[in-house]
């Protein structure tokens, strides 16, 4: 069973990298966004008076809470579909490989992304931008990576269910995250206080507690981050939902037919 | 002999978005020999798939027995899929990986896979191992899918419709590799909407009309069941419709050029006509003798469900 899981991770990793349309939007777009943030806001300054911390120092964070939601919900909601309708997730159930061993594969493939993406953006923010990360804050990082990694792997299987097709799939799952994207913080560092109908709406939804507690983490004026509680719950409100609904909606046979 | 499918009175009905209930099965016995290949045949719509998915275990049954490799798929194990090999109606293997790449990662899906390089020695492939999927034609692309479903060393193997949509060479070539399968000594199901490809690949075949079997045996057991007329046609002016006996006159079909009659009986037929014109010193180079083809036969069998 943990054989047989692996080696569908291993697989899926394979396709992935072989993926032009893939690596492009899980690799190169979010480091594109990281560059061009960074060079264009990146060196103001923002906070009170006497705890000034450049920009950058909250794109990093962002641009990696965007980076874990491509490489989780995009890239399995459009991988999956894709599969299904070729055919491949019926077939793959004609096999000895139990359908929770093709999903924790096909879920460990997207977190092995996530941690080079986060190598990747941490290494960059601090030789290009010198975004020092904040050490003490190791553990709420991981964790925060850990739980939005799972969270965003699960919503992006659920959401499956309501793409009908592998020509639907960029535009439903892009058409969910951009907007969120937006409310979310993760272009822009906000000082604003969080009053506003736009900054609401992003508190319910999982990216912006995520962000916020990668930012929290970077944050060199935040002496020791005190757990991040609320930020967590809301996430794995989320994820709950995702599995719930994954379980329940997740479809393995083609939903057209090609005649 | 064991037996490796056993089904009785199978029937499967659905709920159309109308409302309507449809009855795709409407009571399947059926019995595949270890060792044996058997041909499901039967038109679109007759209910070929259904029945095959149901066997696979992709789809639930409204009623009736069904025994595959000893368990009912509908309740199977994991380790009951370890016997089996599936080769869809539908579907493309992953564009990225090679051939190699995808019949080695079903491999690792399976307790006690055959070498990948053998299986794909059997399918033709070994040339085009190294290749993307995506750059394989649609002959090559059947091949993969038949080695995927034999890397597990199944015991039975399920073919739905492995040849539609290919040109004619390629059928020719899916035959031959199909043919391959009995070396290996699986079990095959095969379903196909092609009587003669039906009659060159299975031991027996069993024709599915409208959810119910409506024959079964040998291509030439279903020829002598449906009892399809020969036909004889010569022209009337090198013998007259009167060479015959009485009691075929009243099935001649007369039009100027030609006289001909559809009969069981060739002989009786044939004898009166060249006798006659023996007799009479005249020659028959108009004779012709149609015996009916494997698509009449089909024709026939199938008129049921293709009347709905």
């Amino acid at each position: 069973m943990i054989t047989k899981t692996l080696s569908s991770a291993k697989y899926a990793l394979l396709s992935f990298r072989r993926n032009p349309a893939a690596t492009f939007f899980t690799i190169i777009f979010p480091v594109l966004f990281l560059v061009i943030f960074g060079l264009v806001f990146g060196s103001e300054e923002t906070g009170p008076a006497d705890q000034l911390v450049k920009v950058s120092t909250f794109i990093v964070p962002g641009i990696l809470a965007l980076s874990i939601v491509s490489a989780t919900f995009v890239n399995l909601a459009m991988n999956q579909v894709i599969r299904r309708e070729a055919g491949q997730l019926k077939r793959l159930r004609g096999t000895p490989l139990s359908p929770l061993g093709h999903i924790i594969g096909q879920i460990l493939a997207s977190l092995v992304i996530v941690v080079f993406m986060t190598v990747l953006v941490t290494v960059i923010g601090r030789l290009f931008f010198g975004v020092e990360f904040n050490l003490s804050s190791i553990g709420v990082f991981a964790l925060s990576i850990g739980l939005g990694s799972v969270t965003f792997s699960a919503l992006g299987l659920a959401i499956t269910a309501i793409i009908p097709n592998d020509d639907a799939a960029p535009a439903v799952t892009n058409a969910t995250v951009f907007p969120l994207y937006f409310i979310s913080d993760v272009f822009f560092f906000s000082d604003d206080d969080s009053s506003g109908f736009i900054d609401t709406l992003g508190d319910i939804f999982p990216v912006k507690p995520l962000t916020e507690s990668l930012q929290d983490s970077y944050n060199p004026f935040i002496e020791s981050v005190s757990l991040p509680w609320g930020k967590w719950a809301v996430i794995a409100a989320w994820g709950v939902f995702g599995i719930v609904a994954a379980a329940k909606f997740f479809k393995w046979t083609p939903q057209t037919e090609r005649r | 002999m064991s037996l490796a499918i056993e089904v009785t009175g199978l029937t499967k009905s659905y709920k159309t978005k109308s409302g309507d209930t449809v009855d795709a099965i409407k009571g399947i016995d059926l019995h595949v020999n270890e060792g044996e290949i058997l041909a499901f045949l039967g038109s679109n719509g007759a209910g070929k798939t259904t029945t095959i998915e149901i066997l696979e275990g992709f789809r639930d049954r409204t009623s009736g027995n069904v025994q595959v490799l000893g368990e009912d798929p509908e309740h199977a194990s994991r380790t009951w899929r370890e016997d089996i090999g599936i080769v869809l109606q539908e579907s493309a293997p992953d564009r990225s990986l090679t051939a190699h790449e995808s019949v080695s990662m079903y491999a690792s899906f399976y307790d006690a896979p055959r070498p990948v390089d053998e299986v794909l020695e059997i399918v033709g492939l070994t040339d085009s191992a190294g290749q993307r999927t995506k750059a394989l034609s649609g002959g090559q692309k059947r091949r993969l899918d038949l080695a995927i479903a034999l890397v597990g060393d199944p015991k039975l193997v399920f073919l739905d419709e492995p040849t539609t949509g290919f040109d004619p060479s390629a059928r020719r070539e899916a035959w031959e590799m199909i043919e391959q399968l009995r070396s290996v000594g699986a079990t095959v199901l095969l379903t196909t909407h092609y009587m003669d490809e039906a009659e060159h690949l299975a031991d027996r075949i069993v024709v599915i009309s409208d959810g119910l079997i409506s024959a079964e045996g040998t291509a030439a057991d279903l020829a002598e069941q449906v009892k399809l007329l020969t036909r004889i046609a010569w022209n009337p002016a090198e013998v007259p419709a009167e060479a015959l006996p009485d009691l075929f006159r009243s099935e001649l079909h007369t039009t100027t050029e030609e006289l001909a009659i559809e009969t069981t009986e060739v002989t009786a037929v044939v004898h009166a006509l060249t006798g006659w014109a023996t007799a009479n010193g005249s020659r028959i180079d108009s004779l012709s003798v149609m015996r009916p083809n494997l698509e009449d036969t089909f024709l026939r069998l199938t008129a049921a469900g293709d009347a709905r």
